[in-house]
């Protein structure tokens, strides 16, 4: 069904080296104070604490309208939305500044996306398809902030935003072409005695594809994290030698920030190729 | 997954994935709602009616621009041509005078010459008369020559000159 789509994956924004290179020795020096800090750092490698939900402001009980570190960074997100696609705009200049034109980039970029997998009548949802990739972009990128928090490493966040892509395409799906949506299922081009066994497997993989959607997603974005940290736990325990594991967290860091991107970008143009099925369901 | 070194601070924890605590999704999705409805407002209020609009903009200053530079080509192709023509109507009018002065030239020259044939061709006849009648003065010149001549051959040679006779030799000698 994708196979179309995963095209032209490998354009990532050029000009942003110096930022990468602060940024990964930022990262780099705050491992290595935070180690120093450890006791007994050999024994203190918890790749998994970072994605703890904790009070932000102390406190022990969480509610559901506690402020924690995964709001705050919510927060922060919004305000970098804000930033970029307001902000960054305020002048509607023909001849754009730096921001304005990559938040004209990103327009373009989710624009053509959504045109071109989706179809033009999809454009209606432009809006909501430019809202997840922008909140997935940039929630990735500020997670690579060392010590900051990644909510699209929480499964209950990426299942939320799967959710909402399978419950609007199926909605969409039927409220546009009643039960003719259902053709979706019935292979039409198969030979016949094949179409019901194929009905049942197309029937599965379209409810399979929420759990897909959301968890390559936080797969992706919680093992770099993770990793990140076991390499930076490494490098506290050997003493010399942890070059070679800081080395490793420059690396994944490079990695990571590709990942980031990629991810935002194959969740949207999942959620293209989902929406042109729900307007076009034919085979 | 790391669950050993684990176990002591974080034994209450379900298999050390933080992200399987279902007692904190209603908190997490409460907040995720909060900041995609937020997202959604900014954009589809502000951010992307405004990028639009600057990107509508843009493309209509492009096309005007181009429009522009073509109507600007289109007036210098004109005066490129009106230079032309300019050129070529003023050749052909170099071309016209120097024909008529040529031709009126050739008529003052066909002019004087003919006058001056028939001057030449007067002079000539004039000439040809002149030397006629010299060369008839001449003869008679002669024979008056030839005749007193004879006769004062004749006298010294003692003889009596025949004015007759002498005047019948000489003109049968002129004639011989």
């Amino acid at each position: 069904m994708a196979s179309n789509t995963e095209q032209s994956a490998g354009q990532t924004p050029k000009g942003t080296k110096g930022i990468g290179f602060a940024l990964i020795a930022a990262a780099i020096l705050l491992f290595v104070v935070g180690l120093v800090g450890t006791k007994d750092p050999a024994l203190s490698i918890h790749p998994m604490d970072q994605f703890e939900i904790k009070p932000a402001f102390g406190g022990k009980d969480l509610s559901i309208f506690t402020v924690t570190n995964s709001a705050i960074w919510n927060f922060l997100a919004v305000l970098a939305v804000f930033a970029l696609m307001v902000v960054g705009t305020r002048g509607r200049a023909i001849i754009p500044s730096r921001i304005q034109s990559i938040a004209e980039m990103a327009y373009g970029f989710v624009y053509k996306m959504v045109e071109d997998v989706a179809g033009k009548d999809a454009l209606g949802f432009f809006p909501y398809v430019f809202t997840l990739f922008l909140f997935i972009v940039v929630t990735n990128f500020l997670g690579l902030i060392p010590t900051s928090f990644t909510p699209t490493a929480q499964i209950a966040v990426t299942a939320v935003l799967a959710m909402g892509v399978f419950l609007t395409v199926t909605l969409v799906g039927f409220a546009k072409n009643g039960a003719g949506f259902l053709g979706l299922f019935w292979v039409s081009s198969a030979p016949l005695p094949l179409r019901p066994v194929l009905a049942v497997i197309e029937i599965i993989s379209y409810f399979v594809r929420p759990v897909s959607h959301s968890i390559r997603l936080a797969g992706n974005v919680m093992a770099g994290h993770a990793v990140l940290k076991v390499f930076a736990g490494f490098a506290g325990a050997l003493g010399a030698f942890s070059v070679l594991p800081i080395m490793g967290v420059v690396a994944i860091y490079a990695l990571e920030v590709l990942v980031s991107f990629i991810q935002a970008y194959v969740f949207t143009i999942l959620t293209c190729v989902y929406l042109k099925d729900a307007l076009h369901p034919s085979h | 997954m790391a669950t050993d070194t684990y176990g002591a601070e974080h034994g209450a924890e379900a298999a050390g994935m933080p992200q399987l605590e279902f007692s904190t999704f209603p908190n997490q999705i409460f907040w995720l709602v909060i900041a995609l409805i937020a997202i959604y407002l900014i954009l589809s209020r502000v951010g992307l009616p405004r990028i639009a609009a600057v990107l509508a903009e843009r493309s209509g200053a492009i096309t005007n621009d181009l429009a522009a530079a073509e109507d600007l080509k289109q007036q210098a192709l004109d005066a490129e041509n009106a230079y032309n023509q300019a050129l070529a109507d003023a050749r052909a009018e170099a071309q016209n005078i120097a024909n008529a002065t040529r031709a009126e030239i050739q008529k003052d020259l066909d002019k004087a010459i003919a006058k001056a044939d028939a001057e030449i061709a007067a002079r000539t006849a004039e000439s040809e008369a002149a030397i006629a009648e010299i060369r008839a003065g001449a003869k008679e010149s002669i024979k008056e020559v030839a005749k007193d001549t004879a006769k004062e051959l004749v006298a010294a040679l003692g003889g009596k000159a025949d004015a007759r006779s002498v005047t019948a030799a000489v003109t049968a000698r002129m004639k011989g």
